[in-house]
């Protein structure tokens, strides 16, 4: 005789399939539009693709960094940190923050050392949102921020920044966005996707939004260091922020350590020890490997990023001049790695240009869609590759736009 | 040496067929300004050629290259310049750097073979007067040269597309 068990006729048949299962939330976030572009990319198999479509730099990490690294695991130094990370490294970072940024963190209590600025993030929002709280997003932007808040059941509110502010955020658009469940705004400048910055001018207006409206802010600075023109400001380092501020940052973008999984997040001791109970009961702590290797980046290693800054710079005037001699506006850049021409001049969407011109011109870059409101009609194209490929890519481009128009 | 101009040397030095008008975008400069200094240079003999770097190897014709300790005796007067000049203006001769140490001159040569650089030891170099001793290594293989890694060990890894 079958057991009751064995009676059941399977899940899978039911409605909804395993899917009914699955929390509100992860049904909810929708999947990432720069996944679906990467099958796109990785199915044609076609050696000839040059990519401006890479979010990370074209740089090995430094040996020196590496080297430490190694010669820590020949020593067998393999054993859990303490949760917030090595106290040698949270006294680097509090005297980097210091020389480079003006920012004043207590390594004892301030500074939590997280696997990659993502971890900081999704701690930040995870300690700071819950249901029908809402995140004020500058938008265009990185992808994570929108379905994290989504995860924890608060409602992301996105703001639309523009070309002729320089994708800057406004005051008056913060502004026009608050609601009196508002509680968290995300700033992420220098911008992935846009390149752009906010100088100490334009922090302030937002810094008395903040202030009026009891907003905490978490300020995703991953680019800092990447910075053309202006100095990088931090927005904890205006006056009477700091203690409403959450500064995420890390070693990927300037460093070159973006498969270390090495970041950290700042903030006021309530903030930093909420995050970091939550750190201590989901990862423990970053791997110990990375952690030697960012003291050493930090303690020895400034040289190589200016090397690598100059570099970047270097492209970047190169990849600005280039789109706008073939025809494509294309605003200033002033951070980051990224340079964000328009492509509305060709009538076409953004998923259809970038579709295109990967099969027809072999020139990978994202949609500017895919990062949100206002990003429709641009382009996302990483400079953050050698000056061959990008003169090759621009001329292959070039000659798409020729064709189309 | 100018900040603009060692900023000039170091593009060039990665990639020698760089034009004057790329490296003044790249460097946000003018472009009669980089050629100005790309000339000035060229005169001073800052700059002294445009070379392709050549890993031999990978070419069929085969071919020898060895390091030369040479240990000698310098003339009053004019210290090592004119054996270094005896030296140099063999044209299988590649390089000569005067050393500190245990010997004098370091000499590298290229030949078409192990007999060839033999018979430049031993009847060009170790019979000029002031030479005292040589001793001749042979390289076996080259993995870097003038900063240029030869083996194609840093491919990009990267994904394609990343957020």
């Amino acid at each position: 005789m079958k057991s009751d068990v064995e009676n059941k006729p399977g899940i899978r048949e039911e409605s909804g399939g395993m899917k009914r299962y699955l929390t509100g939330g992860a049904r909810a976030i929708p999947p990432s539009g720069i996944r679906r572009f990467f099958d796109l990319v990785s199915a044609s198999k076609d050696s000839s693709i040059i990519s401006l479509g890479v979010g990370e730099p074209d740089f090995v990490t430094p040996w020196r960094y590496r080297d430490a690294a190694v010669y820590s695991l020949e020593k067998g130094k393999t054993q859990y940190t303490s949760n917030a990370g090595m106290p040698e490294l949270r006294e680097a970072i509090a005297r980097y923050l210091e020389d480079r940024f003006r920012l004043s963190y207590d390594p004892g209590d301030e500074i939590l050392v997280t696997v990659g600025g993502s971890e900081a993030i999704d701690l930040a929002i995870r300690a700071l949102i819950e249901p029908g709280d809402e995140m004020l997003i500058p938008e265009p932007c990185y992808v994570s921020y929108n379905p994290i808040t989504t995860l924890g059941g608060g409602v992301p509110v996105g703001i639309e920044t523009f070309a002729k502010d320089q994708f800057k955020l406004t005051a008056e658009s913060l502004q026009a966005a608050i609601t009196p469940r508002s509680k968290l705004l995300i700033l992420c400048y220098p911008s992935n996707p846009t390149g752009a910055i906010m100088t100490y001018e334009d922090l302030l207006p937002i810094a008395k939004v903040a202030l009026e409206n009891d907003l905490i802010v978490l300020s995703d600075e991953i680019y800092a260091e990447l910075t053309y023109g202006p100095k990088h400001v931090s927005f904890a380092s205006l006056p009477g922020m700091k203690d409403r501020t959450i500064v995420v940052s890390g070693f990927s973008k300037a460093f070159a350590m973006t498969g270390w999984r090495m970041g950290y997040a700042c903030g006021h001791p309530d903030l930093i020890g909420a995050m970091l109970k939550i750190h201590q009961y989901t990862v423990m702590c970053a791997p110990v490997m990375g952690q030697v290797a960012a003291i050493e980046a930090l303690t020895n290693g400034m040289e190589e990023m200016h090397k690598m800054i100059e570099s970047y710079n270097q492209r970047r005037r190169l990849v600005v001049k280039g789109f706008r001699e073939i025809g494509l506006a294309c605003h200033e850049p002033q951070g980051a790695f990224y340079a964000f021409p328009s492509i509305e001049s060709t009538g076409l969407s953004s998923e259809e240009f970038a579709s295109r011109l990967l099969l027809e011109a072999k020139v990978a870059a994202v949609p500017g869609h895919v990062f949100g409101k206002g990003g429709e009609g641009f382009l996302r194209c990483s400079y953050a590759t050698s000056v061959a490929q990008l003169t090759e890519a621009l001329e292959r481009i070039g000659d798409f736009l020729n064709k189309i128009r | 040496m100018n900040e603009f101009k060692s900023q000039i040397l170091d593009l060039l030095k990665e990639d020698a067929r760089l034009s004057p008008a790329k490296i003044a975008t790249m460097l946000g400069a003018e472009e009669a300004d980089v050629s100005a200094a790309i000339d000035e240079m060229e005169k001073e003999h800052v700059i002294v050629k445009y070379a392709a770097v050549v890993n031999w190897s990978k070419v069929d014709d085969e071919k020898v290259t060895a390091l030369i300790e040479v240990e000698c005796s310098p003339e009053r007067g004019r210290g090592f310049e004119s054996i270094a000049e005896r030296i140099y203006l063999y044209p299988e001769v590649k390089s000569v750097y005067l050393m500190s140490g245990a010997y004098d001159l370091c000499v590298e040569i290229d030949g078409k073979n192990l007999k060839e650089v033999a018979s430049f030891v031993s009847n060009k170099l170790s019979t000029i007067e002031s030479v005292i001793s040589t001793k001749t290594f042979f390289i076996l293989k080259k993995y870097k040269q003038d900063g240029i890694i030869f083996e194609e060990f840093e491919d990009d890894h990267r994904l394609l597309i990343s957020p």
